[in-house]
């Protein structure tokens, strides 16, 4: 059946009460995680993970979905009014959406963020659906060593490309590697790094580090900050979009959408650097120079389009591949791991339901989130008045029912205190989070295709580059190792810092 | 996270990380001399990928020596060594009296003392909010969503066994 027979028979299934019901709470969710400043769509899911052991497999990925979704939305609306990005794909957003606030035009702003993001969502979701089965039939024809490349180009572009420093980001990586070796082997059963405590056989669990890291660390970071919050920009004036609002935003949202999509889909980094390439893109083709740095709307749309288009375009290698690129997707593939699916080609065909529901209930999503964002923008403003200690005392004392859930030992929790501190030492010094969470998930599956590889080969390393997919792969991977640091010794190294990967 | 200016000088901190980085190598590497060496075909066993990853942490601790010398890393802003030992301490008599007390009460504790750590005082209202708190929250993910929560004597008292 071709792709859209098939989206067709997952809207009928997406379609089904309890299916939407998830998929509603999966976005309310995901907007309010956007909208409160310091956590994002990777810690939600990821606090959410224990407490869907219960539920149904289908629902809960659909979920999860939304919640990327929505957090994606929601991420603009703290960025516009607060400007403190309420994810990390939202900074560009900051920049020009701050300051049409600023200028009594929040509303415009606000509007034009969630329908760029509607189109760009439906766009994106559209591709996905379609590119996902010639992504599948490409996959059948890789090995373990074109897997193992590709794995090392997405630990290269998570950790050294973007961001203001290779050295850190590569340190963060090597730190969730050592940790993802810690546990039972899954080629031979040998004892790694267990020193006989029966909690640490299972390995690490990735909720337990990306829950200390995103939450605790954050907490702590905030808590430890000595300056006082920022104001809220109060909505004033019209918040519809007046018909020149509207000529001078559609184009960047397609523009944007066209940048986000192929930079989500390709192990190329996230929604943030979309995100930054899109605002740079619109600086360049814009008839209002003289707007951009004080308010322009273009500055807005395009971005958000583009941060919306890459977070549908990051479920290409994870749903395809089982290829996370980003922190979120790392925890989603944990999430499927939890049902005792493993994302990949052969998900297409064991699961083709299940993976073809979720595809369409994207779509779904996607107008609940216009709904959501649009006529009940009012509502979501006011979680932006939470107290802070309020605020973080709750998601602390959620942070730790995660845990408990699975698992009420005290070394569990043990785990969860010492790694929050680490994940607030790694704020405080600038290291990036992020890959410590994709380190700890890819490592082991990196490990496993190397080794079978190499025993396919009769452990000749050279088999690694004799194809010529897997040798592109791995001179891509050299190359964006080395060519970052080059920029950076040559003092251009400003541009990738704003393009900084961090949270999510 | 905001950029720091950069100094050049010395950075004491660096020194500190690239020992942490070294001590998790020299874990890796002594935890991998124990692994009985059993490649198989691929000549590739369980000892030698943690290898591979310290070597590549040792490295990266030998370039972030350098860097501190350089002073390269960006200087931590000044923290507010309060509000974090609250939180820690929340965290911390939750973690010992899990078993002992329950989740309700050591739920409450670690809301009151983070709530406490942010600047809302007095210390008995924050623990008594996160007391209605976690009570909402054990009702609901334990009795309903069947999450397997310790319960203590209050829990008992409560909703019964």
């Amino acid at each position: 059946m071709d792709s859209f027979g098939l989206l067709m028979q997952g809207l009928q299934a997406a379609l089904d009460p309890m299916i939407l019901l998830y998929a509603l709470i999966g976005v309310t969710l995901g907007t309010a995680v956007g909208v409160l400043p310091g956590i994002g769509p990777a810690l939600t899911v990821a606090l959410l993970l224990p407490v869907t052991y219960g539920l149904d497999p289908a629902g809960s990925l659909i979920m999860f979905a939304g919640i990327y979704y929505g957090g994606m939305y929601g991420g603009s609306t703290t960025s516009i009014l607060l400007n403190t990005p309420g994810e990390s794909a939202s900074i560009v957003t900051a920049i020009e959406g701050n300051r049409m606030a600023r200028s009594g035009r929040a509303g415009p702003a606000l509007a034009t963020a969630a329908i760029g993001s509607f189109v760009a969502g439906l766009i994106a979701t559209l591709l996905l659906a379609f590119l996902a089965p010639q992504v599948v039939k490409l996959a059948l024809t890789l090995g373990p060593r074109e897997y193992f490349a590709l794995m090392v180009l997405a630990f290269v572009t998570v950790s050294a490309t973007f961001g203001d420093s290779a050295l850190r980001g590569l340190t963060s990586l090597f730190i969730g590697l050592a940790l993802a070796c810690v546990g039972i082997d899954s080629l031979t059963g040998a004892e790694r790094l267990a020193f006989d405590v029966p909690q640490l056989k299972d390995g690490i669990e990735t909720t337990t580090l990306a829950v200390a890291l995103f939450a605790l660390g954050e907490a702590f970071a905030v808590a430890g900050m000595l300056r006082p919050e920022e104001g809220m920009h109060k909505i004033t004036g019209r918040v519809r979009m007046t018909t020149q609002d509207w000529a001078r935003s559609w184009k960047s949202w397609l523009r944007g959408t066209f940048i986000g999509f192929p930079i989500g889909s390709m192990p190329a980094g996230g929604a943030d650097v979309a995100s930054f390439l899109s605002y740079a893109a619109e600086k360049k083709l814009t008839k209002h120079p003289e707007e951009f740095g004080n308010g322009a709307i273009e500055g807005v749309a395009g971005p958000e389009a583009a941060n919306n288009a890459a977070a549908a375009g990051t479920l290409v290698p994870l749903l395809t591949l089982g290829l996370p690129t980003t922190a979120t997707a790392a925890i989603m593939l944990a999430g499927f791991q939890q049902f005792g699916l493993q994302p990949g080609p052969l998900l297409f065909v064991t699961n083709a339901e299940l993976v073809w529901a979720l595809i369409a209930s994207l779509l779904i999503a996607n107008v609940m989130l216009v709904v959501l964002n649009l006529p009940l923008i009012g509502l979501w403003i006011r979680l932006l008045t939470i107290p802070r200690p309020w605020l973080y005392a709750g998601i602390l004392l959620f942070a730790t029912l995660g845990t408990i859930g699975v698992n009420p030992s005290p070394v569990e929790l043990g785990m969860l205190i010492l790694f929050g501190l680490m994940g607030y030492g790694m704020r405080l010094y600038g290291y990036p989070v992020a890959p410590v969470v994709v380190g700890l998930i890819l490592g082991p599956m990196a490990e496993q295709q190397l080794r079978r590889a190499l025993a396919i080969a009769q452990g000749d390393w050279t088999t690694l580059v004799s194809t010529p997919v897997s040798a592109t792969l791995l001179a891509i991977s050299a190359l964006f190792l080395v060519l970052p640091i080059l920029m950076r010794l040559r003092g251009r190294g400003g541009v990738l810092s704003q393009v900084a990967g961090d949270a999510d | 996270m905001s950029q720091q200016p950069v100094e050049r000088r010395p950075n004491g901190a660096a020194f500190v990380i690239a020992a942490g980085l070294a001590v998790m190598a020299g874990l890796l590497l002594w935890d991998a001399s124990g692994l009985k060496q059993d490649g198989g075909y691929a000549g590739v066993g369980p000892a030698d990928v943690p290898r591979l990853v310290a070597y590549g942490l040792l490295v990266l601790a030998a370039l972030t020596v350098v860097s501190g010398l350089r002073g390269d890393l960006p200087r931590a802003p000044r923290q507010a060594p309060a509000p974090i030992l609250w939180i820690l301490g929340g965290l911390g008599l939750q973690l010992t009296l899990l078993h002992v007390v329950g989740f309700v009460m050591s739920g409450a504790l670690l809301f009151g003392m983070t709530a406490r750590g942010l600047g809302r005082k007095p210390l008995w209202l924050t623990v008594t909010v996160g007391f209605g708190v976690s009570l909402i929250i054990y009702g609901v993910f334990d009795r309903l969503l069947r999450l397997n929560l310790p319960g203590g004597p209050l829990e008992m008292l409560i909703f019964g066994g």
